[in-house]
């Protein structure tokens, strides 16, 4: 109750007060900044990458960090710093898009599940439950390997893999909705289940669902890396820090500097998304006290 | 207590068979015909191409398939490997010691990293030690487990060449060579398994150290590492217990890439070989063992959080 008067007091939106509560938060406005940067070498990488990811050269091979290439040459004599901007498309894009894919099949099928109750209710929980209980990785890497090694079968398998926890989120938010005055008002006033879950539970669900997408794109990047690692994710020759990081493993007695760039990368970007997500959790919970 | 785990464990049989129809459901996903992957050279031939049709019950409706598939199951037999003309559930049995060892060591070190690491930041709350530990969890989440192990091998036997950078010796066949093997591999699991732990035990310190039984026994006079050793601790351990056995559940998934980079023969590799090999019986074979791993400890999770919390012992 004291926030709606602080707010009215002050005469801030909710989001206003979100926002000047996250950019108060020192390590989040760092982890936005990273995002940032990641974001737009993704964006104009065709224009700020020195080279063509994918040219190979036989007179520049395995050639350590110098001025032409600041991050060396790999293997095949292609520049490491060119392919790490162009494979940050590949990882962002696989975090973004399958975390966004998890997002559409979780919601709705945990709205239904929540606003249902009874026998549907009880069906999607036990799929759910069941999926949960299979180490996120590993069902990941079964899916995709019986989709086929791809990009876009890597994004599926992680968004399908990555479901159940917004099934849950959304299904909790449903319940708690439903159990509230407002809601049965809508509902004695003649609106239809849908339109009263639409105006009363999405507006709610949106600050609990924004932190947990945030940190699954994190976790949805590890899982890209390690599909690709595998060979499951992006394929040669196109770059992606995964597969970066599996020739770079052959190559450690005397090209040491290709395993340490997309690791750092990874690393990196999983940091500040992370990050983000931690600040924007404190920044859009009344309740939570900063531990 | 009885009536509690009876219904636990009749909670089971639906997640059961539920994974059941997933796990059976991938190979639908899979694009071709199995029984071309399997003829390889001789998928010109037709009788072969049917005779591999009849043995592997393809030419049959897909529920009848999925119906012996499942008996097959529950009598212990996970089909056969494409590759490897060995039963699933041999190879299985096979390589699991070896990833128990594994995630047995990681284990070991994420607990001795991670809880005491968990008290000290929650009682040095805001201070340094706190600063420190949050940020080395913070990296420790944030770094990808096959990074960190190829970092490693790196710097421990490439440039120091203290360890071997991969192989496996068993246990028993010499502890010294073995534990030389598996301690570089067991670090890197153990990393996920004490970030994971800190924060969690940070967390419910915090909570049990600002209950009023913990004030009542500082305004006894009580010595401040007893009001935190007996009373705060013991409380703060019990959500840590529970969590901790899911870990270990979760280092079976972790183990995936981190055996594949020290190349250990474990349950891991046998899951990437097969993907590559294309051997989907072992893939599924892997999952469906993984599942029922994980189901065990999450009940033996529960159990234990019975046992030790006094107040659910009557429920």
């Amino acid at each position: 109750m004291s926030a709606t008067a602080a707010t009215a007091e002050r005469g801030e939106s909710p989001a206003r007060r979100a926002a000047r509560r996250f950019f108060r938060h020192r390590l989040a406005v760092f982890g936005l900044i990273v995002v940032t940067i990641f974001v737009l070498a993704a964006l104009l990488a065709p224009w700020i990458a020195p080279y063509d990811p994918i040219a190979t050269s036989w007179a520049r091979i395995r050639r350590p960090p110098s001025e032409l290439h600041w991050l060396g040459t790999d293997e095949n004599g292609r520049d490491v710093l060119s392919r790490l901007i162009w494979g940050a498309r590949a990882s962002l894009m696989a975090g973004v898009i399958s975390v966004l894919g998890a997002v559409l099949i979780g919601v709705p099928i945990g709205l239904v599940a929540g606003l249902a109750g009874g026998w549907v209710d009880a069906a999607i929980s036990r799929v759910a439950d069941a999926m949960l209980s299979v180490p996120f990785l590993i069902l990941a890497i079964a899916l995709a390997a019986f989709l086929g090694p791809a990009l876009e079968n890597a994004m599926i398998a992680i968004a399908v893999t990555a479901s159940p926890v917004f099934v849950r989120l959304a299904r909790g938010m449903a319940l708690d909705a439903k159990a509230t005055d407002w809601f049965e008002a809508s509902r004695a006033l003649g609106n239809p289940p849908w339109r009263a879950a639409a105006v009363h539970v999405l507006p709610n669900i949106v600050p609990p669902l924004l932190v947990q997408a945030t940190l699954a794109i994190a976790e949805a990047i590890i899982a890209e890396a390690s599909l690709s690692f595998l060979g499951l994710g992006q394929q040669p020759p196109s770059p992606s820090w995964g597969s970066m990081l599996n020739s770079a493993q052959r190559f450690l007695d005397n090209a040491p500097w290709l395993a340490v760039a997309p690791g750092v990368a990874i690393f990196l970007v999983v940091l500040a998304f992370n990050l983000v997500g931690d600040g924007l959790r404190d920044a859009l919970d009344p309740r939570a006290d900063r531990r | 207590m009885g009536a509690y785990l009876l219904r636990r464990v009749a909670q089971i049989i639906p997640t059961l068979l539920i994974l059941s129809f997933l796990i059976f459901g991938l190979q639908q996903l899979m694009p071709g015909d199995p029984a071309l992957i399997l003829a390889g050279e001789e998928r010109g031939d037709p009788l072969v191409l049917q005779q591999i049709r009849e043995e592997l019950r393809l030419d049959r409706p897909i529920p009848e398939q999925y119906l012996h598939w499942l008996g097959n199951v529950l009598t212990g037999d996970f089909g056969w490997s494409w590759r490897i003309r060995m039963p699933v559930s041999q190879l299985i049995l096979e390589k699991l010691p070896v990833t128990a060892q594994l995630a047995t060591m990681a284990f070991i070190i994420g607990v001795m990293i991670g809880v005491p690491a968990g008290i000290l930041s929650a009682t040095h709350r805001d201070r340094p030690t706190d600063w420190v530990a949050n940020g080395i969890a913070l990296f420790g989440i944030s770094t990808p487990n096959f990074w960190l192990g190829i970092m490693m091998i790196l710097l421990f036997s490439v440039e120091l060449g203290w360890l071997p950078p991969s192989g496996y010796v068993p246990l028993w066949e010499d502890p010294a060579q073995s534990l030389a093997t598996t301690i570089m591999p067991a670090f890197v699991l153990g990393t996920g398994v004490a970030s994971v732990l800190m924060r969690h035990t940070r967390a419910a310190m915090l909570t049990a150290l600002s209950q009023d039984y913990v004030r009542t026994a500082r305004a006894k006079g009580l010595a401040e590492k007893v009001v935190i050793g007996k009373h705060a601790l013991r409380n703060a351990l019990i959500p840590v217990v529970t969590l901790g056995t899911i870990e270990f559940g979760r280092l079976l998934a972790g183990a995936v890439l981190t055996e594949q980079i020290f190349t250990i023969p474990g349950f891991g590799k046998l899951i990437v070989d097969a993907v590559f090999n294309r051997d989907y019986p072992v893939v599924q074979g892997v999952v469906l063992a993984t599942a029922l791993i994980f189901v065990m400890l999450s009940l033996i999770a529960d159990l234990l959080y019975m046992a030790i919390n006094p107040r659910l012992r009557t429920a």
